[in-house]
């Protein structure tokens, strides 16, 4: 059976955490609420290790809705979503600064 | 207002015990997600972008003030200090986290609310007329009609799982302030034209979303005893008939849409004489008890006109224009139902901190007879205040920063939570309601412009109503940019309306000047006290296309028009 296309890399994995509802990023053995600490799949690879990973935390009652989303690399090093859906996902509500991972990590700001 | 008894009492409280198993079933592994997620639909509990959002049920947008200060609380304590009125009259809360909400749930039935039906394709939250009990064109209180059909409607066996949701409106006036013709179900207290006796007119399949229709009349007048029977008729022929082959063409509208409104009238007739109307219409003792619950308050006996409020108008000209804007006459002598707005400018619609909530709960408790209602404008009521009261009121209203004289205006505007906390959204809809509501902040030009309605919605699905706005606004998703489409000549009024189309989307940042050039055509061209949406009537779209086209065409030249 074809496998569904995958997003272009590098790419990240998000989640929802099931318990609190919280945006959540794979770290490559673990979950980061943290944007800046997401695990960056640069190659298939690591792209099929998050997925497996997503399957084993969704099936182990840690997660809900994890996908790999493609970023952009900044300078820095942080990863950025391309699509702007995903950008707000690790930001926050654009209207409320204060409010989401952007009140709460430095390295998480609007671009 | 309407009071639990034992059974609702019970019946909410074991809700919120299943629930609290259901969530620690799904937490040890024992409900798949598959399994669960219905279940939290069923309680109003949404997986959203960045969190759980908690959708609790305003039965016809009547609220007591311990119910506001309830909602506070849950706020402080478990959200983030803030709630959001929606266009059905609920509130949401954007930042619920699972493992709290079977205690909010208890907290909300501790003052007799709850989040049933506030999702899931079953029949929703009943909304009514906000002016319910105080409009001078009032025949007919609609709330007692509304609870009724929510005590019908509430897990109804045969309606938990209808091909699609199912959203009933109520108006007993002759202005429609409930929208009643773009519900899957609208219903109009009228009188018959003959006998004088009162009944309801029954429209059927309006609605919204991606296809959206005005209501078709399937009765004119129906009998009230047979209320019930008529709705188990209607909603069992959907039930039976509607479309469970595509999510998109499940509601109520295509099936009266595809088979046309005289076989529907057809199906439902036939069912409804099959039915035996008297085990399922309700004792015309337990209408007569729940109407009990909306008689009058209390008021007092008071000269039509306060002249403490002439005088406080005349010597004060910032209330004056907040009492004009914001102040809705009230048939008995003396008093005022006030609108507050929940529009601050610069500020996302319908977004109220819990520090407000308190606030608005106090004034409805010392001079509102402890009674609000919710509009589905996004807006908060006090129904029943002394004229003499209002000075005061407003007073308090200006410090909470909650004194907005902008009802019923250009910044009056409804707009969904859209992509900047809905999953489903595909474009932001907040930022535009915020942009635009900067743009005409100005308030003699507000006044200027008159009454004139900006919806908003972030996707088709058009929970900020944007097909009815006068100017609707859809934020959609095109090449990877956020792209709005500007519609014309919509209405949510007795004389509903789907506005049409202006022309291609444009970016966001061009929303506002394409407004306002709208707003200068119709400047150009009213007659003498003619509002937006007569002009546009009586002139038609093209004076407002070619404006809106022309100015599109040439921004698209502009190279950086492509850039987000």
């Amino acid at each position: 059976m074809a496998q569904p296309k995958r997003v272009p890399l590098p790419a990240i994995l998000l989640a929802n955490d099931l318990l609190d509802g919280d945006v959540v990023f794979s770290t490559g053995n673990g979950w980061s609420r943290n944007p800046a600490e997401a695990l960056i799949a640069r190659d298939d690879a690591a792209a099929d290790r998050l997925e497996a990973q997503a399957k084993a935390d969704f099936a182990a009652q840690l997660v809900v809705d994890a996908y790999l989303v493609d970023v952009s690399i900044d300078a820095a090093g942080v990863p950025t979503p391309r699509h702007f859906r995903e950008r707000f996902k690790t930001l926050g509500p654009s209207n409320r600064p204060d409010l989401g991972k952007q009140a709460q990590y430095a390295s998480a700001h609007p671009h | 207002m309407y009071r639990y008894d034992q059974f609702d009492e019970r019946f909410v409280r074991e809700r919120v015990a299943q629930f609290r198993a259901q969530v620690k079933r799904r937490l040890d592994g024992s409900l798949s997600d598959d399994e669960f997620k219905p279940l939290r639909l069923m309680n109003g509990l949404y997986l959203q972008l960045h969190a759980y959002m908690l959708r609790i049920a305003v039965p016809y947008g009547t609220l007591a003030s311990r119910q506001l200060r309830q909602l506070a609380l849950i706020a402080d304590r478990y959200d983030r200090g803030y709630g959001h009125f929606t266009t059905r009259q609920n509130m949401q809360f954007n930042w619920a986290k699972l493992r709290d909400v079977p205690d909010i749930l208890g907290l909300l039935a501790d003052v007799e609310m709850h989040c049933i039906q506030t999702s899931g394709n079953c029949i929703r939250n009943v909304t009514a007329d906000h002016f319910a009990g105080v409009a001078a064109d009032e025949l007919e209180d609609p709330r007692p009609t509304a609870e009724l059909i929510r005590q019908w409607s509430s897990l109804h066996p045969e309606f938990s799982f209808l091909p699609r949701k199912f959203k009933i409106a109520v108006t007993g006036a002759e202005h429609d302030r409930a929208a009643v013709k773009v519900h899957d179900i609208g219903l109009r207290i009228l009188r018959h034209p003959d006998t004088g006796e009162t009944g309801y007119e029954v429209i059927v399949g309006g609605g919204l979303g991606r296809t959206p229709y005005v209501g078709k009349v399937v009765r004119e007048f129906l009998p009230r005893r047979d209320l019930l029977a008529y709705l188990e008729a209607i909603v069992r022929v959907y039930n039976a008939d509607g479309r469970r082959d595509n999510k998109f063409k499940a509601r109520i509208k295509i099936l009266v849409h595809e088979i046309g409104t005289e076989e529907f009238r057809r199906r439902v007739e036939e069912e409804f004489a099959q039915l035996d109307g008297p085990t399922i219409n309700a004792d015309p003792e337990e209408v007569a008890r729940i109407a009990a619950y909306f008689a009058p308050p209390a008021y007092e006996k008071l000269p039509a006109k306060s002249n403490a409020y002439e005088a406080h108008r005349a010597a004060n000209p910032a209330f004056a224009t907040w009492a004009d804007a914001n102040v809705f006459p009230h048939r008995v002598p003396g008093y005022a139902a006030l609108t507050i707005s929940l529009k601050a400018i610069g500020e996302a619609p319908g977004d109220i901190s819990s520090e407000q909530m308190r606030l608005v709960a106090d004034l409805a408790e010392k001079y509102s007879f402890d009674e609000l209602r919710v509009t589905h404008m996004q807006n908060v009521v006090l129904a029943h205040v002394r004229q003499a009261d209002l000075f005061a009121v407003w007073q308090k209203l200006c410090e909470a920063g909650l004194a907005t004289p902008n009802v019923g205006l250009i910044t009056d505007i409804i707009a969904c939570p859209g992509l900047d906390y809905c999953a489903l959204a595909t474009a932001r809809s907040i930022p535009i309601a915020q942009a635009l509501s900067k743009r005409f902040a100005d308030q003699a030009r507000q006044k200027e412009i008159g009454p004139l309605g900006i919806k908003i919605s972030g996707c088709i699905n058009a929970c900020g109503h944007h097909h009815i706005g006068n100017i609707g606004i859809l934020g959609l998703e095109k090449n990877g940019v956020e792209n709005y489409q500007i519609t014309l000549g919509g209405d949510a009024t007795e004389n509903a309306a789907i506005g049409g189309h202006l022309g291609p989307g444009i970016d966001a940042k061009d929303v506002p000047d394409a407004i306002e050039r709208l707003v200068d055509v119709y400047l150009a061209q009213r007659e003498d006290g003619e509002i937006f949406i007569d002009t546009v009537r009586r002139i038609g779209v093209t004076p407002f296309k070619e404006v809106f086209v022309a100015k599109t065409h040439a921004k698209s030249k502009e190279p950086e028009n492509a850039v987000a």
